[in-house]
């Protein structure tokens, strides 16, 4: 397991390598600069501001320059926050997007689980055409159309919640959550019919009823436990990309968090910003693949085999 | 089973949300404690004044600094500031400031005549990378030392007489000047401050963080959260304090206009920083009385590329220019009350008003197209319209394209691109006709006239005139009295509309969501708000709209 493990972390660097190198250049060839504007920047401004952050220099100076930074754990200074690192900045927004990605994540593995194992149970029902039809409405209809719509009934019909905000009244991350969760709960409900019914055909399972047990420990304890392999599976890459794909649910809601500032900034040419949250998102995309790979090897005792026959 | 568990969680959730009702709004909250809440458009960039470029930034930092000056909100002229008075010459060249005595910095400090001077001089260092340092350059010699051409401060022309007297000199008579101290290029910074934080020219040191932010406004920073908030308190040094009845105000970011306007409806905000376009005139049917609109002191125009064969006749550009009817757009597109324009100023912009330019007249456009060679538009080349990504910017576009195709015959495509490479397309002179927008940063005409001088920096069309450089460079800033500078003004406005490199489409209007119980607001051409003006009146509850 520990070679394994090693071995993927090897894998990542030149991974992450590549996407800073395509970053670097890519946001430097794009047309406008981070300091063009509508107002015209004196050239002795223009001037003084391209030496202080360095971009007088010749490209490649700069690339090494920021490489090295980058060995030291510093993204550098923001361009559009003048007062701020990219450290900071994503320090600052991170803990909310964890947050908001969490509960997200809890509403969708509830509902999403849910119903695919409803689904699952009386297959080519009503009992599973329903919930997998709302599963597919899920997966089609897009946040910046739920969260209106939510906010819509039950912010401003209703009064119930919050139409904004993040910890600021009670009850205003019911909603985001709901907005950001309820797409992937589409994704988990088809992910975990499909594993449950091909468990639920499986020699144990007829094993365990004839045994006598009763059907909910039958379906809970030993059908849950294969059945929601594939989903574990999807969870990695599925909380990385509720932390890296909050930016539309971050700006209907008004909530402060990291999703934000990686559009905003490829907008502003933040150059440092783009970045520091790119290189941050993949070093978290490569480490939750590696966590959902590393469950699903606990998980699955299959390839649990297989990874000790290999070595 | 199945049934109990579905009614056990339907309860569970029913519970939940009735847990979360209830509460009370910021607004009836606010109008109890006396505490305001508005919608700030983006977040704000930086709170030091020789950093920032926003209206965003300037609405927090007019809570917690103060110029020389202030504007009466109703008429814009100016009014004492931390000067009590001052005294301007003869020539208009020389103004002598007298600061009042009871003018404190935040931690107790006398504001003096010495802080405005090595503000500015500050504000005059190139490190600093102060993109409105060319407000300063009004003063004598400071455009040189800003260069390097000079290198010793005292030859700038603000001087302290004493710590209550502050001489300044103009390069030019420039009757504009009282206009620009209220800008925050010209505010005081707290020199003791800013160097126990790092140098003084250093870009983004943490001076400007809640517990470290010293100031002399009418408000104090307590709290500044990214995409949060930003909280201002009640200054209690401040000299007018006893007129400052809001005790904090909170200023909430609201990026997304559409869900400003909900936080507005659900009692979040006392005012927003914009509407929706497609709300304004829901608002104006259903609750005109929360809708404030104002003319306001910028214009959108399409910039024409002298350089492009095709609008190098001037006979091209007026007939494009006569064949738009702004009217329509305005009545049937933007729909926000804004003022169609046939001048580049806005309409009694301190009290200049210039002749309109052109007139809508299609069939007057016909002929100068068949005179510059281009019958009905035969002949005419596929022109592109640039405009930068936005719904509101497309529906006007589309809606010239069809009147340009329908009056004169010629085919234009358009295209869009991101802010930044539009931006940069303009600025190349990379385009044939390009959407603009100018915001004056003083109220007078120079603010959207001196652009279109030869090789100006936000000139961009390649147009340029001798005779209108002389005018402006020249001849108004020698002008001694208002009438005259004014007159030499619309010449120079005349000459400008007469070769048309820019075609004035509309004035804009500022168009806000305004709480009831929000008092003392008064509309003028800047949206300038006096905060010492503003009250709440704790008799109004939150929601308006139910």
């Amino acid at each position: 397991m520990g070679r394994f493990i090693l071995s993927r972390l090897l894998q990542a660097i030149p991974v992450l390598l590549v996407v800073i190198t395509a970053t670097f250049f890519l946001v430097r060839i794009a047309p406008g600069g981070p300091f063009s504007a509508e107002k015209a920047v004196p050239p002795e401004v223009l001037k003084a501001l391209e030496s202080r952050y360095h971009l007088d220099q010749p490209m490649w100076q700069q690339y090494l320059g920021y490489l090295n930074d980058l060995v030291h754990g510093e993204f550098g200074p923001s361009f559009r926050y003048p007062g701020r690192s990219v450290n900071e900045l994503i320090l600052g927004g991170l803990p909310t997007t964890a947050e908001l990605a969490f509960y997200a994540m809890l509403v969708a593995i509830f509902i999403g689980v849910c119903a695919g194992v409803m689904a699952a149970l009386r297959p080519n029902t009503a009992q599973d055409y329903i919930p997998m039809s709302a599963a597919m409405l899920g997966i089609c209809m897009p946040s910046f159309l739920m969260g209106p719509l939510l906010v819509l009934i039950f912010g401003v019909w209703m009064e119930w919640l919050p139409v904004s905000g993040w910890g600021d009244l009670p009850g205003d991350k019911i909603l985001p959550a709901i907005t950001l969760g309820t797409g992937y709960a589409a994704y988990i409900a088809r992910l975990s019919r499909g594993g449950m019914l091909e468990v639920m055909s499986q020699d144990y399972i007829r094993t365990a009823r004839a045994k006598g047990l009763p059907e909910w420990v039958v379906v809970l304890k030993h059908g849950l436990r294969g059945g929601l392999i594939p989903v574990v599976a999807f969870l990695g890459p599925a909380f990385a990309g509720l932390l890296s794909g909050s930016f539309v649910v971050e700006t209907i809601f008004q909530i402060p968090g990291l999703g934000r500032f990686y559009v905003q900034a490829a907008f502003n040419r933040d150059y440092t910003m783009i970045l520091g949250t790119t290189v941050f998102f993949a070093a978290l995309i490569v480490l939750f693949n590696l966590l959902s790979d590393i469950v699903a090897v606990w998980i699955n005792p299959k390839l649990r085999h297989q990874l000790r026959d290999n070595n | 089973m199945t049934a109990t568990l579905k009614c056990t969680l339907l309860a569970l959730l029913c519970c939940l949300l009735w847990s979360c009702s209830g509460g009370e709004s910021n607004v009836t909250v606010g109008n109890r404690e006396g505490v305001l809440h508005l919608g700030n458009g983006t977040d704000p960039q930086e709170l030091d004044p020789h950093i920032v470029t926003g209206i965003p930034e300037h609405h927090i930092i007019t809570a917690l600094l103060e110029g020389l000056v202030l504007k009466d909100p109703a008429t814009l002229e100016p009014i004492p500031g931390v000067a009590e008075r001052w005294e301007v010459s003869e020539d208009g060249k020389r103004y002598r400031f007298y600061l009042r005595h009871n003018a404190r910095w935040s931690n107790g400090d006398p504001v003096t005549a010495h802080d405005f001077t090595w503000s500015w001089w500050r504000a005059l260092q190139p490190a600093l990378g102060n993109q409105y340092a060319y407000m300063l350059f009004t003063l004598k010699n400071a455009e040189a030392y800003y260069k390097g051409e000079l290198k010793d401060f005292d030859q700038v022309g603000a001087h302290a007489v004493d710590d209550y007297t502050l001489d300044i000199e103009l390069a030019n008579p420039t009757p504009y000047f009282l206009q620009l101290l209220d800008h925050y290029s010209f505010f005081p910074v707290h020199r003791a401050t800013i160097e126990k934080f790092g140098a003084p020219d250093e870009r983004g040191s943490q001076w400007t963080r809640p517990g470290n932010f010293v100031g002399n406004g009418p408000y104090n920073l307590t709290e500044w959260k990214l995409f949060k908030q930003v909280v201002v308190t009640k200054n209690p040094l401040y000299w007018d304090a006893d007129k400052v009845s809001i005790n904090a105000i909170h200023f909430h970011p609201t990026e997304n206009v559409t869900t400003e306007e909900r936080m507005f409806r659900s009692g979040q905000l006392h005012r927003t920083a914009s509407i929706p376009i497609d709300k304004v005139a829901i608002y104006r049917k259903e609750h005109p009385e929360l809708l404030y609109t104002q003319p306001y002191l910028g214009n959108y125009f399409y910039r024409f590329n002298t350089k492009v064969p095709q609008l190098s006749d001037k006979r091209v550009r007026r007939a494009l220019a006569m064949s738009i009817d702004s009217e329509a757009i305005v009545k049937q597109v933007t729909k926000g009350d804004e003022l169609p324009a046939y001048t580049i100023t806005p309409p009694d912009t301190l009290g200049y008003t210039a002749e309109p330019g052109f007139r809508y007249d299609p069939e007057k456009a016909r002929q100068l197209m068949a005179e510059a060679g281009y019958p009905g538009g035969k002949g005419f080349p596929v022109t592109e319209l640039l405009y930068n990504t936005s719904e509101g910017h497309r529906k006007i576009a589309v809606a010239i394209q069809q009147m340009w195709n329908e009056q004169l015959g010629i085919k234009i495509v358009l295209n869009n691109q991101d802010w930044k490479v539009y931006l940069n397309s303009v600025d190349t002179g990379d385009y044939a006709i390009a959407r603009a927008g100018w915001i004056g940063d003083y109220v007078d005409p120079n603010t959207f006239l001196d652009m279109w001088l030869t090789d100006g920096g936000n000139n961009r069309t390649g147009w340029s005139n001798a005779r209108y450089d002389e005018l402006i460079l020249k001849l108004a800033p020698e002008a001694t009295d208002r009438e005259e500078r004014y007159k030499l003004m619309r010449e120079a406005e005349a000459l400008l509309l007469e070769d048309m490199p820019i075609v004035p489409l509309f004035i804009y209007t500022s168009k806000t969501l305004v709480h009831p119980s929000l008092k003392g607001l008064k509309p003028n051409l800047l949206d300038y708000v006096l905060y010492k003006e503003l009250s709440l009146d704790p008799s109004y509850s939150g929601k308006v709209i139910h």
